[in-house]
């Protein structure tokens, strides 16, 4: 297969960027998207020119390091999969691919496709944890938790923080990242005890970051995790009550 | 082989594009957070969607005759008037309409011009929307046009201002409605803004669940259903009349 590849290029975070345009010829359909951008760098640094800078670590679709805009799709065309999972057969032969960085306020670019997505790390430290006390691990059957209730929070816990959701949401919201990272703790006995303060935080750091919700539903889309936004519903109406609930009897603040 | 050259990234550090407000007490303190603006948004569209079927079922008593409508038009006024006094009910439901009306528009500005902080640059290729409807997406269009329909239509039928319906007669809520919508440019402006009223519910009516933290796989399926339905039967009642109208129908 053959493609042309639109690239963005950008030397530094407050550079001028523009769009590259780069041949790639012989290109197997089984090769991955990250696959076809390293056949480039090879050319590129062969011609002895800068390569294509972009986040990438394990390459099976677990890490969430990385993610770019391919033809205006955050990941690509293909539903559920991050850009090291999309494969070329997913593109007709020939095609031009336009490639660009996420964007958002808060998600400066640091050079060409990377991005710095510490503002994730912002809301993950404002509550998405558990506070337990540290010691040998606790025998795994004194806290039941019902299989419902498990796969649940398990859906919401394949988050791997890629940043699409931000990426793809035409206000450059965190809902989807958020509520995922907020509600698979809520979900579970050991995110009771903390819930309300957990849940009022992270919401409250999320807005200080990032746009806010009205509902396009773009996110679902591009989640390399299909995190549905059913998990949205329930972070707003968590919210309401964190800022409701009598806190004081729950041990969790005055709030 | 060229080695990449090591940047700083401390240029493209985050930096917080909102500060954290002080708390006000509750529950001025929902407001102040833009999840629970969205509950007011909610909230005061649930009441703007009752209002709306209201009208535009009462209104169907144009088919009724003259006397039909201008004797429900009088009756608006008089709603359970001798338990309170004549008006009450009224302005008890015009105030509490004003009051949804405000806070609709104030949240919907304060979420959009936060929004367009969280993405100062916008992406310079085409973007492919997946799930991002039409109807969404133009909620910014959508609703000023409304807006702007609603102050003409209040000038046009309500207040009778001399330069939008110069033959006003107050009370005569049939010959108003039916000289209206008799001249073309009206009978025009009242379909074009139906038809945005009609897309803004479509995406209102589904939305607001969601915003309320109304989900549930039980229901999942019918929201869209029930928005689409409602937006569907507000637009054919409402473009019914200058139609109506139009065609010699209503005269």
């Amino acid at each position: 297969m053959k493609f042309t590849l639109k690239v963005w290029r950008q030397e530094g975070p407050t550079a001028k960027g523009r769009f590259e345009t780069y041949e790639a010829p012989n290109i197997s359909e089984e090769m991955s998207f990250l696959e076809v951008l390293d056949v480039v760098n090879e050319s590129l640094i062969r011609e002895g020119k800068e390569p294509v800078h972009f986040d990438h670590d394990c390459r099976e679709g677990i890490c969430g390091s990385c993610g770019m805009m391919i033809n205006g799709q955050a990941h690509g065309p293909q539903r559920g999969t991050a850009t090291c999972q999309l494969h070329m057969r997913k593109f007709d032969d020939g095609a031009t691919i336009v490639v660009e960085p996420w964007r958002a306020a808060s998600f400066p670019i640091v050079r060409d496709l990377v991005v710095n997505r510490s503002a994730f790390d912002r809301i993950i430290e404002a509550g998405g944890f558990v506070s337990v006390n540290t010691g040998s691990a606790p025998e795994a059957n004194m806290l039941p938790v019902p299989k419902q209730v498990a796969d649940a929070a398990m859906d919401a816990a394949q988050c791997i923080g890629c940043g699409a959701c931000v990426a793809a949401c035409p206000n450059g919201a965190a809902q989807l990242f958020t509520s995922a990272k907020l509600q698979h703790l809520n979900l579970l006995p050991q995110g009771q005890s903390e819930r309300w303060q957990r849940t009022e935080s992270m919401v409250e750091t999320m807005e200080e970051y990032f746009g806010t919700c009205t509902n396009h539903g773009e996110c679902e889309t591009a989640c390399p995790k299909n995190i549905s936004i059913d998990f949205i519903a329930y972070m707003n109406r968590d919210y309401i009550k964190a800022k409701t609930v009598n806190r004081k009897l729950s041990g969790q603040g005055l709030g | 082989m060229v080695q990449a050259r090591p940047q700083s990234t401390v240029e493209a550090a985050v930096r917080p594009i909102r500060k954290r407000p002080r708390p006000l007490p509750w529950p001025l303190s929902l407001y102040q957070a833009y999840v629970g603006k969205k509950w007011v948004m909610a909230i005061t569209g649930v009441i703007g969607l009752v209002f709306i079927a209201g009208h535009m079922f009462g209104n169907l008593k144009l088919y009724m005759g003259a006397e039909e409508i201008n004797h429900y038009a009088e009756g608006l006024r008089t709603v359970a008037y001798p338990l309170v006094p004549e008006k009450f009910l009224l302005w008890v439901m015009r105030v509490g309409l004003i009051v949804a009306f405000v806070l609709h528009v104030h949240a919907a500005y304060s979420i959009w011009s936060h929004n367009r902080k969280a993405r100062p640059t916008s992406y310079a290729s085409k973007r492919d929307y997946i799930a991002a409807d039409w109807a969404s997406r133009t909620m910014l269009w959508t609703g000023p046009i409304i807006l702007l329909f609603i102050g003409f239509h209040l000038a046009d039928l309500t207040w009778g201002v001399n330069a939008v319906n110069p033959d006003f007669v107050h009370g005569e809520v049939y010959d108003n409605v039916v000289f209206s919508l008799s001249r073309w440019p009206v009978a025009t402006i009242y379909v074009v803004a139906n038809l945005a009223l009609g897309i803004h519910i479509y995406h209102g009516a589904w939305s607001l669940f969601q915003s309320l933290g109304v989900n549930n796989p039980q229901i999942n399926q019918g929201r869209r259903i029930f928005a689409a339905l409602f937006a569907l039967a507000i637009v054919a009642g409402n473009i019914s009349f200058p139609l109506a109208v139009m065609l010699g129908i209503v005269e």
